[in-house]
């Protein structure tokens, strides 16, 4: 095991290069703590997120490779979507890809002149001019990038932008290898705004297994394995996938339809789990390193011609894109929610804040709030053709009205009108309408994600309203998570990785963390990540829950306002202590 | 004598498995290309995977092509490799018809896959078994 961290900078203003090491493993770990370390180190904190030179993070951790559903990179980087500290998570290849080029973390800092694409391997790192990639959009930036450096095919990851990044849509994603991406908060605008189009990871490096821990580690590495393959916890996630969950949030009123008018229809059967598996799965794919293959690829059949002629598209889907393109806008349609899906992929957006944009969009459009001539597109429920030409619109922004919904729909709701509908909770809400747990946890997250804390879970488990209980049941899945995170596990791996299996898995290459110490490590890194976002202007006590969350119906009935408050008056408590007795730390350590 | 074969790669998920098995089990590595088989997507994850594996040729190739026997062939097919007599020189990963030999560029030897069959438990889709190449020769009949 490398002592130090091996970071490679790439400073794109001056096109050149240099590695950096930090010694800190044992308190940064890796992945979300290696990302707010090297924040803390690289960003400057009193400029904006479009300041050049604030950095771009790709960091991966100390389990990376070694153990299977180690598979994922965390994102770091100031977001354009809110000014804050953010983090974003994907798999497809490249974890494994920055592990095998030698690193545990990349840095892009700077403002390239043109446009540009980073290639880094082993032995090389490449600032190449893609000019001549201006506007395309994701599928043929993709294959257009396969013929770049490095060239190692199969054993490296290709990330890239599309329009709606170039054009800094402030939702934009990072598409990974296709079907996966670094999808929320905006990372795909940060390299609009530094004129990155790609970057082409490549794995072509070897790293010796210790002889002293190799059997250890072996043995290690197959009771995991034999977990993951054999114990059936890990069966849903390939069988039907994430989708699985349409039809019971569907039934327990908690999936949001139409702009979260209604938490139920019966439309959901066509767009449920089942009927994408049974209709329109074409096959499943698999992060590297991950033997579940979680991804499921559908088969989209487009007829283009009189005669019987035909093209196809494979267009990847899961809960949250379905949610945000599929029930959100009241498209009842599986092929509908492909097509719409193939659209966001081609411009390089959000899929969910994409979603949830245009369903506040198609709901003030109804109320007068805006006109046809602002929208451009007749958007309303289920019309898809409408949705393909506003998707179009949020990327391209021809008018004012899409320049603003580009910087967010809370944004445009703040100078439209509609705030009480926007479903904003601290970024477009994930499918989630379960109660005021999840809501709190969604707006004051760090990530404003729906796995910052799974607060939905709690919404199901539990019934009471003891704000000190949910506070603690959110704060001990951020410890997990934090942990998670910084290994770089993916989180549908929770169960083949309790605490002590990721401590079995760390000392078996080389660590010597006892439980004690470990824990102590993830609050550090927790408190870190939190005084990062406090840094950076996050605000708790003015994130606001729209009043839509009060109005709409649940299984439970209706949220209680008094409830939520206090939960999130309480949990913005908890966070702002958190913070700031890490910086008082920090100011007495120095 | 059973030789790894790849009849399912129609199913592969490109999880890489098998990769890192042979890597971790045979090659003491952890790594995607220090592996006797190797995952290939051509042109991209939508157009599917292939294996990187040696086909087990009978005279092999890269055997007749080793100038100092360090490559020997193996009964059954594919060859079994003597690193003491290794010079180094490559020319076995160049006469590779398939492009099965990863010449190693840190140890300067061939890594290739010498059928031992750890790789097949780790697939979770079945793609890869080991097969009697005598039977295979019968069914061919």
């Amino acid at each position: 095991m490398r002592n130090r961290f091996k970071v490679m900078v790439v400073d794109l203003s001056r096109e050149k290069s240099t590695v950096e090491y930090f010694d800190t493993r044992n308190t940064w770990l890796g992945g979300s703590g290696l990302s707010a370390g090297l924040f803390s180190h690289y960003a400057l904190m009193d400029e904006d997120p479009f300041h050049p030179d604030q950095p771009l993070i790709l960091a991966i951790g100390p389990l990376t490779g070694y153990f299977p559903l180690m598979s994922k990179t965390v994102l770091g980087f100031m977001s354009p979507y809110n000014g804050q500290y953010a983090e974003s998570h994907a798999g497809g290849r490249s974890a494994l890809a920055l592990k095998f080029a030698g690193y545990d973390a990349l840095v892009l800092k700077g403002r390239a002149r043109k446009l540009i694409c980073v290639g880094l391997g082993s032995k090389e790192v490449h600032v190449q001019d893609v000019h001549f990639l201006k506007g395309m959009d994701i599928f043929k930036t993709g294959k257009k990038m396969r013929t770049m450096k490095p060239r190692n095919p199969g054993h490296r990851s290709i990330l890239r932008i599309g329009p709606a990044g170039e054009n800094l849509v402030r939702y934009s994603c990072i598409n990974v290898d296709t079907y996966r991406h670094f999808g929320r908060m905006g990372g795909g605008t940060v390299m609009g705004i530094k004129n990155i189009k790609g970057i082409i990871l490549s794995g072509d490096s070897h790293m010796d297994l210790d002889p002293e821990l190799r059997k250890e580690y072996t043995k290690v590495y197959d009771e995991i394995y034999t977990q993951v393959v054999q114990s059936g916890t890990m069966r849903k996630y390939h069988d039907l996938g994430t989708p699985e969950n349409l039809i019971p949030l569907n039934e327990l009123h908690a999936l949001p339809w139409r702009n979260l008018q209604s938490t139920h229809d019966p439309g959901v059967e066509a767009i449920s789990g089942e009927t994408f598996a049974r209709d329109l799965l074409l096959r499943q794919v698999a992060c590297a390193g991950c033997p579940v293959g979680c991804i499921h690829i559908g088969l989209l059949r487009e007829r283009f011609g009189k005669e019987h002629e035909y093209l196809y598209r494979q267009v990847s889907y899961d809960y949250e894109p379905i949610f945000g393109v599929g029930s959100m806008l009241g498209v009842a349609s599986g092929p509908g929610v492909l097509t719409l899906l193939e659209d966001v992929e081609k411009l390089g957006l959000d899929a969910i804040s994409a979603g949830v944009a245009l369903a506040w969009a198609t709901e003030a459009l109804e109320k007068g709030l805006i006109t046809k001539d602002q929208t451009l597109a007749p958007l309303e429920f289920g019309n898809v053709q409408a949705y393909q030409e506003g998707l179009r619109h949020i990327a391209e922004q021809p008018n004012k009205f899409y320049q603003t919904l580009a910087m967010g729909t809370m944004v445009a709701a703040e100078k439209f009108g509609g705030e009480d509908f926007a479903c904003v909770l601290g970024q477009e809400m994930a499918g989630y309408a379960t109660g005021e747990n999840y809501y709190v946890s969604q707006a004051l997250g760090l990530r404003h994600s729906h796995l910052d804390t799974g607060a939905y879970s709690f919404d199901q488990e539990k019934d009471s309203k003891d704000t000190g209980e949910a506070i603690s049941f959110m704060q001990d899945q951020e410890d997990y998570r934090v942990l998670m995170c910084s290994m770089v596990g993916c989180l549908f791996a929770r169960k083949v990785y309790p605490k002590n299996n990721l401590l079995k898995a760390l000392n078996s290459v080389g660590y010597s963390f006892n439980e004690h110490e470990l824990d102590a490590v993830v609050k550090n890194i927790k408190a870190h990540r939190w005084a990062l976002k406090f840094r950076t202007g996050f605000k708790p006590e003015e994130v606001k829950i729209p009043s839509r969350y009060l109005e709409v119906q649940t299984w439970k009935g209706k949220a209680d306002p008094d409830y939520m408050n206090r939960l999130k008056k309480e949990y913005a408590q908890v966070l702002r202590e958190m913070a700031e007795n890490w910086q008082k730390e920090m100011e007495a350590e120095k | 004598m059973k030789v790894l074969r790849t009849p399912h790669m129609e199913r592969c998920i490109g999880c890489y498995s098998c990769s890192l098995a042979c890597a971790r089990s045979v090659y003491k590595s952890l790594s995607w290309k220090r592996a006797g088989i190797q995952i290939r997507s051509s042109g991209g994850i939508s157009t599917g995977f292939e294996a990187g594996v040696c086909l087990a040729c009978d005279p092999a190739p890269c055997a007749a092509a080793c100038p100092t026997d360090a490559l020997r062939q193996r009964k059954g097919g594919g060859v079994i490799f003597r690193e003491k007599l290794c010079i180094n020189c490559g020319e076995c990963a160049k006469a590779c018809p398939v492009d099965a030999i990863y010449f190693d560029p840190e140890w300067s030897t061939p890594v290739l896959c010498i059928h031992c069959g750890r790789c097949v438990s780790f697939c979770p889709h079945d793609c890869l078994e080991m097969m009697d190449v005598s039977k295979e020769k019968k069914n061919a009949e």
